[in-house]
């Protein structure tokens, strides 16, 4: 019988050369979050929050086995959850359906946080392609712009996205709110507003988070802010 | 094969009792965090509506001084559903602010890339926070994520002393206070609030419209308690938001068994991994409702979901699959009922399926209203105006 490419490999197998010290240190990290406590409590079995989950439909997915992993404190069986499982969630939190009150979709999003912030390669593959959306909310403050409505970007869409690119100007100035008279963000956002934003990203560290999935981008967007922070008279700040 | 009665929600009633909850009701500690000095606590301005919570809870809703944060997918791919809650605010001639001072709540790309931390996350609202608070205006989020997002953020802060801390240090360095409205409100509830106001100023009968409602996840999954319920509606066994609006309007809503599931939008997966978003939302949603009700539209409240039930229905009819469904935001429906321009304020020409049989059975004509938008876009388009105005927008 030809293997599911797409089955997940809980055999361990995969991950085996990985030294289990280096596993238990993320698996503390992710116990050591704030959250931690308030999205774990145990597991029936019971399988209502698998019963929920959008991705289980379509992916070799399920909350239960990651709930299930984490109270056990399976350490080999969270690695390979954290590399191979944890980015098909929905983020749509139907589990927090769970009779135990836990939230594997809390679980998934500290879980996915600790993979980010140590580069692990699988968090890096799963976010290839989505550097310009980084790239926009980091810079512009507004996740999604009308100018994002591209045919290529959308090929799925249908022939309805060519035309709102082609009338793209006009169609936003046919809109009585000023506000949104934009195509490169959402709506007007002020200077002072995005100079505040890059402060908060100075404060919390995130950029660290961006620059160990992608520096290429990290580059980008510190090139972009810090030129941004000293014309608005931060010219002590620096992201390096 | 065993055959059980199917029982139907709307046969049960359920009356809560908010002495019984079995939750905290963390607006207490809220007002409690502001007497010791945490943070400020804007007030729901008066006069204010009251609806019931999922435990009978009363929450308060603004009617007018309010601070519309806006939604970065709405604004971005589907504009006509931000104007039209401005729209019905105009129509009502309600005091409202639609700031500049306002930033995304970043909760879509935390969901979908985790580059970013509890701090950040908090800091971001607490600064659009405190932007409504020296504006004067109440806080009312367009977004749904942004809403479920923010009651979380709420809901750690209370909780937890050290990221309290920790976010007091951000806003004092960028010289702002910290600011809890003493409500978090979703536009989607205010609309529902303002419902028989709507229905009395309703000029197109909607009576022989069935539609089906999906009720947006972040919404009534993230910090459920504080979803609106009604014991008449589904009762109270499930969120009465969007429901209560359209039976308001006349519209007969069809139940259908896939309510509970998401729209497919999964966050990272719209943008990357968007074969599981397309086939979810067709197979999922749209093939479910067509099968089971066969609406004649379908309505929900959030930015996403619009987004994916709506363009994810260009992949099904490619494959042969039952869709055809407009889809509308409950903002959209309501103004439409009210008279807006099907164009110049709902603009449904971002939409992508087809809503033209729809708009035909409830009696506008579509051709003529296209003609009018058109008129004036060649007008920008020829530099003979800059843009369109809300006045150009409201001329009968």
């Amino acid at each position: 019988m030809a293997l599911n490419p797409m089955a997940l490999d809980l055999s361990g197998k995969k991950y085996a050369n990985v030294a289990y010290e280096e596993k238990e240190r993320l698996f503390d990290e992710v116990k050591a979050d704030d959250r931690w406590h308030h999205v774990l409590y145990g597991c029936y079995e019971c399988g209502i929050c698998v019963a929920a989950c959008p991705s289980a439909r379509f992916y070799d997915f399920s909350p239960r086995v990651i709930a299930q992993a984490a109270a056990r404190e399976d350490v080999d069986l969270m690695y390979t959850l954290m590399n191979d499982s944890v980015w098909d969630c929905s983020q749509c939190f139907s589990c927090d359906r769970c009779p135990r009150q836990n939230s594997p979709g809390q679980i998934i999003t500290i879980m996915r946080e600790v993979a980010v912030k140590n580069g692990l390669k699988t968090a890096k593959e799963a976010l290839e392609g989505y550097g310009r959306i980084i790239y926009k909310i980091m810079s512009t403050g507004s996740q999604v712009s009308p100018d994002m409505l591209q045919p290529n970007a959308f090929p799925d869409w249908g022939g309805h996205v060519k035309e709102i690119s082609d009338n793209l100007d006009v169609w936003r100035k046919a809109l009585p709110p000023e506000t949104l008279h934009t195509t490169e963000t959402g709506w007007k956002i002020t200077d002072k507003t995005i100079v505040e934003l890059y402060l908060i990203w100075h404060m919390t560290g995130v950029m660290k988070l961006i620059e160990g999935v992608d520096e290429g981008l990290f580059m980008i967007l510190v090139d972009v802010m810090e030129e941004r922070l000293e014309e608005a008279g931060y010219d002590d700040i620096s992201f390096d | 094969m065993i055959h059980l009665p199917i029982v139907k929600a709307v046969d049960r009633k359920f009356e809560a009792n908010p002495d019984e909850a079995p939750t905290e009701d963390i607006r207490d500690a809220v007002l409690q965090l502001e007497k010791e000095g945490e943070w400020i606590v804007p007030r729901v301005p008066e006069p204010y509506m009251e609806e019931k919570t999922k435990f009978g809870r009363i929450k308060k809703i603004p009617v007018e001084k309010t601070w519309h944060h806006k939604s970065c997918g709405q604004c971005g791919h589907i504009p006509g559903y931000s104007t039209s809650i401005f729209w019905l605010n105009r129509a009502f001639g309600l005091d409202y602010h639609d700031p500049m001072d306002q930033t995304s709540c970043t909760a879509w790309n935390y969901y979908a890339s985790a580059t970013s931390n509890p701090e950040a996350q908090a800091a971001v609202a607490l600064r659009n926070f405190a932007s409504a608070y020296k504006s004067g205006y109440f806080p009312v989020i367009h977004c749904g994520t942004s809403f479920g997002h923010y009651k979380e953020v709420r809901h750690a802060l209370v909780h937890q002393p050290e990221l309290r801390r920790k976010v007091k240090k951000i806003m004092e360095k960028l010289g702002m206070p910290m600011v809890m409205p003493e409500e978090i409100i979703h536009y989607s509830e205010w609309v529902l609030a303002m419902r028989k106001r709507i229905a009395e100023r309703q000029v197109i009968d909607m009576s022989m419209i069935t539609a089906t409602v999906h009720p947006a996840c972040h919404y009534h999954k993230l910090i459920e308690e504080d979803a609106i319920y009604d014991s008449e509606i589904y009762g109270a066994q499930r969120s009465a938001i969007i429901t209560s609006t359209l039976k308001a309007l006349g519209i007969t809503v069809g139940d259908y068994s896939t309510w509970f599931d998401c729209c497919g939008f999964g966050f990272r997966h719209i943008l990357v991994s968007r074969d599981f978003s397309r086939s979810f939302s067709v197979q999922r949603k749209i093939e479910v409702m067509i099968e089971e009700v066969n609406p004649d539209i379908t309505i929900t409240h959030d930015t996403g979901c619009v987004t994916t039930l709506d363009q994810s229905q260009f992949a099904g009819k490619a494959h042969g699959k039952k869709v055809g469904l407009p889809v509308l935001s409950d903002s959209q429906i309501a103004a439409l009922a009210m008279g807006a321009h099907p164009y110049k304020v709902l603009q449904l020409h971002w939409h992508n399926t087809d809503n033209t049989r729809f708009l035909e059975k409830i009696g506008i004509d579509h051709e003529k209203m296209w003609a009018e938008f058109q008129v004036e876009a060649d007008k920008i388009k020829r530099g003979e105006m800059p843009y369109l105005t809300w006045e150009d927008a409201e001329k009968k």
